[in-house]
């Protein structure tokens, strides 16, 4: 039985996995760019939240929506300048950028804001559960996690798919130079794209301070290589491959935890170099992704 | 001058390499001017440059008398200069009317739209909904070619619409020229296949490392005016004796095209096709 309530709990945490996966994927599909900040991203946006939180008092759910455009502004403006000149440069440049930008939140929310770990409070909430037979106990944030991510990739796919906007940041990531001359600003879509992945990061990053402890070195030691892991386990350019990754990794994590808690994230690793040297395009994801 | 498209003292490098010579052009309205040249005499260089996809060293651009050199090139595509670009470039993974669709992204007013372009090609309505990768080479050409008409183009640059294609597909497509121009549009077309370029220019230019180095109406060129001026001078004695007709993709298909070339016979019709 505990194997069973191992899958459901790695089904549960798959889908914070594909929450921070989705925004990684899209960066990396869109305009090549691996985001090595894509964790710290993360925690800062929990930070913010906390900080939205103390100021306005308002509940810590309200806090996604203060948050969330904020971020996705923000990654607007960051691609728009910081990463449009890397990529100016050519794309191995972001890689440094995006390191570099790395280091600096890291050590800047260290320097200013501690080592100490936080959490969002969000009272009772975080233990609330229901259970299925004896065995069996599903909390009710980490489902609502994992709604949150399937609403959002659903968006995602339909903006993707149905959109003007979503039309165009799919013939940028085809090909920004016959996109230019169809008279497409590429840049204007590749912000476009930075302000959605920026927009997901923040939500995953909140809904990982409300689900767990978080500290300024956790993005880069944890939440990075998670979605990396979530995105090459599920395969490049496909968000449903996203969520599998993810949940993949989550039961692959849940059941190493199982026989020995410290091989949670070891099990993990495995499945990923499983993935990559089985099937390195991913589960779903398109052969000629490199 | 009554030139809708300018092109002044055009100097283009690709690093150390220098692509363009100070070319010059004029091209005027309704006109249908080609270029051609070996591979590597910087048609396709020039042709880009005008887009606004490379940036020249020197040198200016104009539209109807106004510079567009330093707009970007999707600015260029807004202010009427569109490109169809050499491979088609179409967006693989969008269906034939989302391709469509993205190139009306900065379009003009004008007469062309969606619709019109489906009745220009009418096997294309019916499979609007294919994604693009699915589609042959000459129906690629075709929706690339719709592509650039839904922005409403004053100046449609065409860079090596044969490469690839069957003859008679290349020629199914070069005869929409002439409703091309019937909308109002000036044609600017760089072509390797030399018979074909004779055939619809009205205006041939060729350049040869960079520069052009012939200039004029096709019917006032001789065929050995425009073998030495494609190959350049030294290039003439290897040419001379062998005159295979092949239509190969490395050579030019001059003596192909003109077939009664024997240096002094001037004025020869250029023929319809290879």
């Amino acid at each position: 039985m505990s194997w069973v309530d191992a899958v459901i709990q790695g089904i549960l945490i798959g889908g914070l996995y594909a929450l921070f996966a989705c925004g990684l994927s899209l960066m990396f599909g869109v305009m090549n760019v691996v985001n090595l900040a894509h964790g710290d991203l993360a925690v800062v946006a929990a930070y913010v939240a906390l900080g939205v939180i103390a100021v306005t008092h308002v509940p810590a759910v309200w806090a996604f929506l203060i948050v969330v455009p904020i971020f996705a502004a923000l990654g607007y403006v960051l691609q728009r300048t910081l990463l449009q000149a890397a990529l100016n440069r050519g794309v191995r440049t972001t890689l440094l950028v995006t390191f570099g930008l790395s280091v600096v939140i890291e050590n800047g929310l260290l320097q200013f804001l501690s080592a100490n770990s936080h959490s969002i409070n969000i009272g009772s909430l975080v233990s609330d559960s229901f259970s299925i037979g004896s065995q069996i106990t599903i909390a009710y944030l980490n489902l609502a996690i994992l709604v949150a991510a399937v609403i959002v990739l659903l968006g995602l796919q339909y903006f993707l798919s149905s959109t003007q906007n979503g039309r165009l940041i799919r013939a940028v990531a085809d090909d920004p130079e016959a996109a230019q001359i169809s008279g497409v600003s590429y840049r204007h879509v590749f912000g476009i794209a930075a302000a959605i992945a920026f927009g997901t990061v923040a939500l995953a990053g909140i809904a990982f301070g409300m689900f767990s402890q978080f500290d300024p070195s956790i993005g880069s030691d944890q939440l990075l290589l998670f979605a990396f892991e979530a995105v090459v386990i599920g395969g490049l350019g496909s968000l449903w491959g996203t969520l599998g990754g993810g949940i993949l990794l989550g039961i692959a994590q849940e059941i190493g935890a199982n026989f020995r808690p410290a091989d949670q994230v070891l099990a993990g690793q495995l499945l990923f170099l499983l993935i990559l040297a089985v099937r390195p395009h991913g589960l779903a994801g398109r052969r000629e992704a490199t | 001058m009554t030139a809708l498209l300018e092109v002044r003292d055009l100097s283009v490098h690709h690093g150390q390499l220098q692509a363009l010579h100070e070319v010059s052009l004029a091209v005027p309205a309704g006109a249908v001017h080609a270029m051609i040249g070996a591979n590597g005499a910087g048609k396709s260089t020039l042709l880009r440059t005008i887009a606004g996809l490379h940036r020249p060293t020197s040198g200016s651009i104009l539209l109807d008398g106004t510079g567009v050199t330093a707009l970007r090139p999707e600015q260029r595509v807004a202010a009427g200069v569109v490109m169809v670009p050499e491979g088609r470039r179409l967006f693989p993974s969008l269906t034939v009317e989302e391709n469509l669709v993205v190139g009306t992204t900065s379009a003009r007013q004008g007469p062309w739209t969606i619709q019109s372009v489906y009745d220009l090609f009418d096997w294309m309505r019916d499979r609007r909904g294919q994604h693009a990768a699915q589609l042959s080479g000459g129906e690629q050409q075709a929706v690339a070619l719709g592509r650039a008409l839904v922005a409403n183009p004053r100046v449609l640059l065409l860079d090596e619409l044969s490469l690839g294609l069957a003859p008679v597909v290349v020629r199914r497509i070069y005869a929409l020229l002439p409703r091309l121009l019937e909308s109002g549009v000036t044609v600017l077309v760089v072509e390797q296949d030399v018979s074909q370029a004779l055939a619809v220019a009205s205006r041939l230019h060729c350049l040869l490392e960079g520069r052009i180095v012939l200039a004029g109406q096709p019917a006032e060129l001789t065929p050995a005016q425009i073998e030495i001026a494609y190959f350049g001078q030294t290039a003439r004695g290897r040419n001379g004796n062998g005159r295979s007709g092949i239509n190969g993709e490395s050579g030019p298909p001059v003596s192909a095209a003109i077939q009664p070339a024997d240096g002094t016979g001037q004025q020869e019709a250029p023929g319809g096709g290879a």
